[in-house]
């Protein structure tokens, strides 16, 4: 036990020692500065001269969100045809048939937003044309617009007054080509050598001691695996994600995963500091997410280690911890860790199936996926930590006797009213979603659907509760990983929370780079004495407890009918 | 102001406020404040579930006396917040109908006009009947009937009636001090004096109406606020109504008395409630200042000041300068000179003369005479003044430079050791005044400025809170830094002229900062008016009243810093009720939840830390505790959280402290005390 929980430790400490330079180097991307990265210069240049843009052209917030939304909506339309047609596109070595519309319409959507549901199964729901083409490809431009997106907000805070925010699709393109995609090929490789295919032959087959001939699907995964955590995706080539042994085969590749998908969110924070010269801000926010990371790591851990209570009534001792949906080569408190880890960042690749963790795991993955903001997704985390900021800006700066200010800027009515209602929609979105399947099981559990929504199920009662409370804060998060026991993979399903996704993704991302945006537009005001300061310890309190408070409040209820009621039952 | 009533709640304005309690239940007024408003609609809800149970004897949405209570307590809670309104607008009310009942019905001696001129005749009308542009007359003994500028004359005028200062003041006409106003009286003189408002337009009018509601505006602040608040409240409507079908998957009814209970409890109705009642409160804490604000931005505005504009005479120096030593040349004698110092000075009317004479002391001044003497007044061009005793003697007295010329043109050489007293004194900040007898230097006099005690205190206390503190003064930088020094202001504008304000005002405005000043005369409007906060005494001119956004009526220059700490205090009360309020809800869920669903799933009592007695007893406690704590907070809201400058994360730290963690336990032991009472009948 003490191993696996020095494992953990260690594969953390590894994530900061890299986390920190990798920082400093983004910084100096954004900044404009000579890195060694300059090389890519040249491919850079191809990119728009063949699309004419200039990329040296001042944007303001407006005109970034409208590039952003209008790239995005191509993206879409892209990959749902793309999807849909499949089955006629060439490298199908397995033959796998074309996707229904509202599956593809979900899948198309959950790549498009950074969040990988996948409400079918890598090894038959699409072609190796479409997982390289389309999925790879969305996994770094998502997690590309993530970022492009939080440099827009730190380029308004860096600036006193302006409304020049510089060029989107600077800050894209320079995020693929400087970041994720060096990146992307060192991970590969550790991967592809630890055993992870890298192959176009299709599935391979062997006889098993029972003589039965098995099947086994390959393909060109490790490079997808590599961003598919590095971005924060988390949708893996197979369906069993990274519990599956192609994807995961070893320790070294457990480590090397679980590093590679926290590695960036953190990096981002440490950029922060750099990019606006406010480091000790950086610091406090990097307190505050970390203090989040432990609250909700090690109740999991502890739970995990300690086994099910339902077991240990029966008797039986659990030497080896909860194993129910988790891998032996990574037990326990590995386990715990990813499952965690996979939830505060809104990855969402699995290495356990979260549907059979204790009750109490389930609680914690469901407020990391609440919150979304310990760290983050790639860049859209401190934008959602954004929104807590404003709130707890403006409840603090009345404590100390001014008109609430932030980096310098007044916080009035209008960016009240955008934070406000980014605040609402998570939410709105994960309770009028949840009440809405909760409403169809009750009053109408045989309606005459494909899937039978009394069928949704594999567990009745709070469990049942929390797989679809699950889904839908899942999928608000863009997170992607699911509490695997649900139905999902039929039309109320996949028109739901693909809704769901559109708006958990767009929205959080509107709303700060307009606050950010109004915000920076104002008379910049020096700070004096009687100024709130936003880089100390106490305001840092102030962040955490408005966030508990925040989601301890809208979801308590909830909370309290799924996860905690179990929980209660069991003890 | 005299008869300041401090106690709050008057039993006369209590009635009052009551009254308005229900008048305020007009949905049609609920509706301004939507976080009230949803309790409203909550409460008749309430209403019809109860009617419901006695009509049809239905015992499926509980007992008649257990919907009844929560109807009751509901509608208390609305009741509360409308008192807390009620009483916060009747005190402003109360406040500055006091200030105005000075002024109303006194005889006013109109003098009537025909076209420009002025007729001599004089008609007394009723001073309801003035008109702005009136002309009327005021003789000693007449109370001035209403606000006016003295066009005519000069007349010392006893304020007491609104500034509780007995010592008389001296208004004039053409100077800066040509402001009377009604209900003040006259003591000496006749003054002829010009109306300047409209009945019913003065800015104390504006103030009670402000007050009043009718032309009460949100502030930006507040409307943030509440923007924020109803959040919140929409936050809370989405947890309430998704509850019904979570509570139809997991098969447990749930009342709609719980369900209104739960919801009233959760938005942040404390402060929702006590919202209005802070701003209005904010208001009336500058009017006990005896400040009249023009709007509640304005007192918001203060909070955020960052650069305070004070003049030095009068604010951070006591009037004028004051002699505090005599320095005789060598080979004169030190009586000698101080008896020719008190012999030119005796009939010196100016502060510097005055206290020359003060100085000199009793025992010399008794024994001389001036008899005869002639006066010689100070002029600019001699930049001296002194006297022609009947002997021909002529004594002078000015500034070092002067008397060196004078000197000079008679032939004498100044003494080597006055000359560097006098580099010495200024050096010091202080003011030399060469003496000379017969154009011969006798030595020099010491005038000091006099720093008012304690300021060094309150600029401390300014620093802080984050405010630079300027001083504006017309003595050159030299003297200026000096005393700047020494009062501990943060920086200052020395010679300087009514523009050099202006561009100082414009210049901290240009880089952010938010600026404050107070003035009184005419060429100070433009300057209040570009200031953020433009604080007008009251015995200043028209113009300046109307640019600035304050009038102060007790003329008192120090007033600022109390402006500025109001302006904080109205900003921290709203904060710390708004987290007070959201703290509360941790509790309260812990009181409700378990409530709702312990029927169905008896698991869930390992939530109910509370150990409170039955679901009944949970939520009635609940909602009688969310509704008493708003009476209970009305002082505070009143009053005012305390500010203490000890800069802003201590500050933070400790209202965090007292409102954030107290809001969280202070309802877990209200809430249980509450359940154990009511366990007696649940």
């Amino acid at each position: 036990m003490t191993t696996e929980i020095l494992g953990v430790i260690i594969t953390y400490a590894l994530t900061l020692l890299l986390a920190w330079p990798l920082g400093k180097y983004i910084a100096r991307v954004f900044k404009g500065e000579r890195t060694w990265s300059d090389f890519m210069a040249p491919i850079e240049r191809l990119f728009y001269k063949l699309s004419g843009i200039n990329p040296k052209e001042e944007m303001n917030w407006k005109q970034h969100l409208k590039a952003l939304l209008t790239i995005n909506l191509v993206w879409f339309v892209y990959a749902f045809f793309a999807l849909l047609f499949q089955d006629k596109l060439p490298l199908n070595p397995d033959g796998n048939p074309g996707q229904t519309p509202d599956l593809a319409f979900n899948t198309a959507i959950s790549f498009v937003v950074n969040c990988n549901l996948q409400h079918y199964s890598g090894e038959s729901g699409v072609t190796y044309f479409t997982q390289l083409f389309v999925l790879e490809f969305l996994h770094f431009v998502s997690a590309a617009t993530g970022i492009a997106s939080l440099i827009v907000v730190l380029k308004a805070l860096k600036d006193k007054t302006t409304s020049k925010l510089g060029n989107f699709w600077d800050f894209f393109v320079k995020t693929i080509t400087r970041i994720l995609l060096p990146l992307a090929i060192v991970i590969a490789i550790i991967l592809a050598f630890n055993g992870t295919p890298a192959s176009y032959k299709g599935k391979d087959s062997y006889v098993s001691l029972q003589g039965d001939t098995v099947n086994v699907s390959r393909g060109p995964a490790a490079g997808m695996i590599a961003i598919k955590h590095l971005g924060t995706n988390g949708g893996g080539w197979f369906g069993a994600n990274s519990a599956h042994p192609l994807e995961n085969p070893n320790y070294i590749t457990y480590i090397t995963e679980m590093v590679a998908q926290v590695v960036l969110p953190i990096a981002m924070i440490f950029a922060l500091g750099f990019f606006i010269n406010r480091k000790k801000f950086a610091y406090v926010v990097f307190g505050v997410m970390t203090l989040g990371l432990l609250c909700l790591v090690i109740p999991t851990i502890i739970t995990e280690i300690h086994g099910s209570p339902a077991i240990a009534h029966m008797g039986i001792a659990q030497p080896t911890g909860a194993m129910e949906g988790k891998e032996v080569r990574f037990g326990p408190a590995g386990s715990a860790y990813w499952s965690i880890v996979t939830t505060i960042i809104s990855t969402g690749s699995v290495n356990a199936m979260h549907d059979s963790t204790m009750p109490l795991s389930g609680l914690m993955q469901m407020l990391g996926m609440m919150v979304n903001s310990f760290y983050g997704g790639c860049g859209v985390g401190f934008l959602n930590y954004y929104i807590y900021i404003v709130i707890a800006v403006f409840i603090s700066g009345l404590m100390v006797g001014r008109t609430p200010e932030f980096m310098g800027h007044k916080l009035e009515a209008r960016e009240i009213k955008i934070a406000a209602l980014i605040t609402l929609l998570s939410p709105f979105m994960i309770l009028a979603g949840t009440a809405l399947s909760s409403f169809i099981l009750a009053h109408h559990p045989g309606a005459d659907w494909a899937v039978k929504p009394s069928a949704w199920l594999n567990n009745p009662g709070y469990h049942g509760f929390s797989e679809m409370l699950y889904e839908y804060t899942s999928s608000n998060a863009n997170n992607g990983s699911g509490f695997e026991g649900l139905g999902d993979n039929n039309i109320f399903w996949n028109v739901s929370t693909g809704f769901i996704l559109i708006l958990g993704r767009f929205l959080p991302i509107i709303g700060p780079v307009a606050i950010a945006g109004l915000m920076a537009n104002k008379k910049f005001i020096p700070a004096a004495a009687g100024t709130l300061k936003t880089d100390s310890l106490t305001f840092g309190v102030m962040t955490f407890a408005v966030i508990i408070i925040i989601n301890a409040l809208s979801y308590f209820p909830a909370l309290a009918l799924g996860p905690i009621a179990e929980y209660f039952s069991m003890h | 102001m005299k008869n300041k009533d401090n106690r709050l709640f008057p039993r006369e304005l209590v009635k009052e406020s009551l009254q308005q309690s229900f008048i305020k239940l007009n949905p049609r007024l609920m509706i301004k404040n939507p976080v009230m408003f949803t309790v409203e609609l909550g409460t008749i809800v309430m209403l019809i579930v109860t009617l419901y149970a006695i009509i049809t004897r239905h015992t499926d949405q509980g007992s008649v006396a257990y919907n009844g209570l929560v109807f009751l307590v509901l509608l208390l809670t609305v009741l509360f917040a409308n008192f807390a309104e009620a009483i916060a607008e009747a005190r402003g009310k109360a406040q500055a109908e006091s200030l105005r009942k000075t002024r109303e019905e006194t005889p006013a001696r109109l003098i009537r006009t025909i076209g420009e001129v002025f007729m001599n005749e004089v008609q007394v009308i009723s001073s309801a009947q003035l008109r702005k542009g009136d002309v009327f007359l005021c003789e000693p003994g007449d109370i001035i009937p209403a606000d006016g500028e003295i066009i005519e004359g000069l007349a010392s005028i006893d304020e007491s009636a609104i500034t509780g200062e007995s010592a008389p003041v001296i208004r004039e006409a053409g100077g800066d001090k040509s402001s009377v106003v009604g209900g003040t009286k006259v003591l000496s003189d006749r003054i002829k004096v010009q109306v300047s408002t409209e009945p019913g337009e003065s800015f104390l009018d504006k103030m009670i109406a402000l007050v009043e509601g009718a032309s009460r505006q949100k502030t930006p602040n507040e409307i943030a606020l509440t923007i924020l608040l109803a959040s919140f409240t929409l936050v809370f409507i989405i947890v309430c109504v998704t509850l019904k079908p979570f509570a139809d998957y997991a098969q447990t009814p749930i009342t709609i008395a719980a369900f209104i209970s739960l919801f009233v409890c959760l938005i942040p109705t404390t402060i929702g409630g006590l919202l209005s009642a802070i701003g209005i409160a904010g208001m009336d804490r500058a009017l006990r200042a005896n400040v009249i604000t023009k709007s509640g931005k304005a007192v918001e505005t203060a909070g955020d000041v960052d650069v305070l504009l004070l003049d030095k005479t009068g604010t951070i120096t006591i009037g004028n300068r004051k002699a505090t030593n005599f320095y005789a040349a060598n080979g004169v004698s030190k009586e000698e000179f101080i008896k020719l110092c008190a012999i030119s000075s005796l009939s010196d009317e100016t502060p510097e003369g005055k206290s020359i004479v003060e100085l000199a002391g009793k025992e010399v001044v008794s024994k001389l005479s001036v008899n005869g003497a002639t006066l010689v007044k100070f002029t600019a061009e001699t930049r001296s003044s002194g006297i022609d005793l009947s002997d021909g003697t002529r004594i002078r007295k000015g500034a070092s430079d002067a008397m060196q010329k004078l000197a000079a043109h008679a032939g004498h050489s100044v003494p080597a050791e006055t000359l560097e007293k006098v580099k010495a004194i200024a050096k010091d900040g202080g003011t030399p005044l060469v003496v000379a007898l017969n154009s011969q230097v006798q030595g020099v006099i010491e005038l000091q400025d006099i720093i008012k005690p304690g300021i060094q205190e309150r600029f401390d206390r300014l620093r802080k809170m984050g405010v630079k503190t300027v001083m504006v003064t017309g003595d050159n930088p030299l003297t200026a830094k000096y005393i700047a020094t020494k009062a501990g202001v943060d920086d200052f504008i020395a010679e300087a002229k009514p523009e050099d304000k202006m561009a100082y005002i414009k210049k901290e405005q240009t880089e952010g900062r938010l600026v404050a000043m107070m003035g009184d005369g005419t060429n100070d409007a433009p300057a209040l008016a570009q200031a953020d906060v433009g604080v007008a005494m009251n015995s200043g001119t028209q113009a300046a009243k109307e640019a600035g956004n304050m009038v102060d009526l007790d003329n008192d220059p120090t007033k600022l810093i109390e402006i500025v700490e109001i302006g904080k205090q109205l900003l921290m009360t709203r904060g710390t009720l708004t987290t007070f309020s959201i703290a509360n809800d941790v509790a309260k869920y812990f009181a409700i939840v378990p409530a709702l669903f312990i029927a169905s799933i008896p698991a869930l009592q390992g939530i109910n830390i509370m150990r409170l007695h039955s679901p009944e007893s949970a939520i009635l406690s609940a909602v009688i505790f969310n509704a008493i704590i708003i009476p209970l907070l009305i002082p505070l809201a009143l009053r005012g959280v305390a500010y203490k400058p000890i800069g802003a994360s201590a500050l933070l730290r400790r209202n965090l402290l007292i409102y954030g963690v107290g809001g969280v336990i202070v309802p877990f032991i209200g809430i249980k005390l509450i359940d154990l009472f009511i366990s007696m009948f649940f």
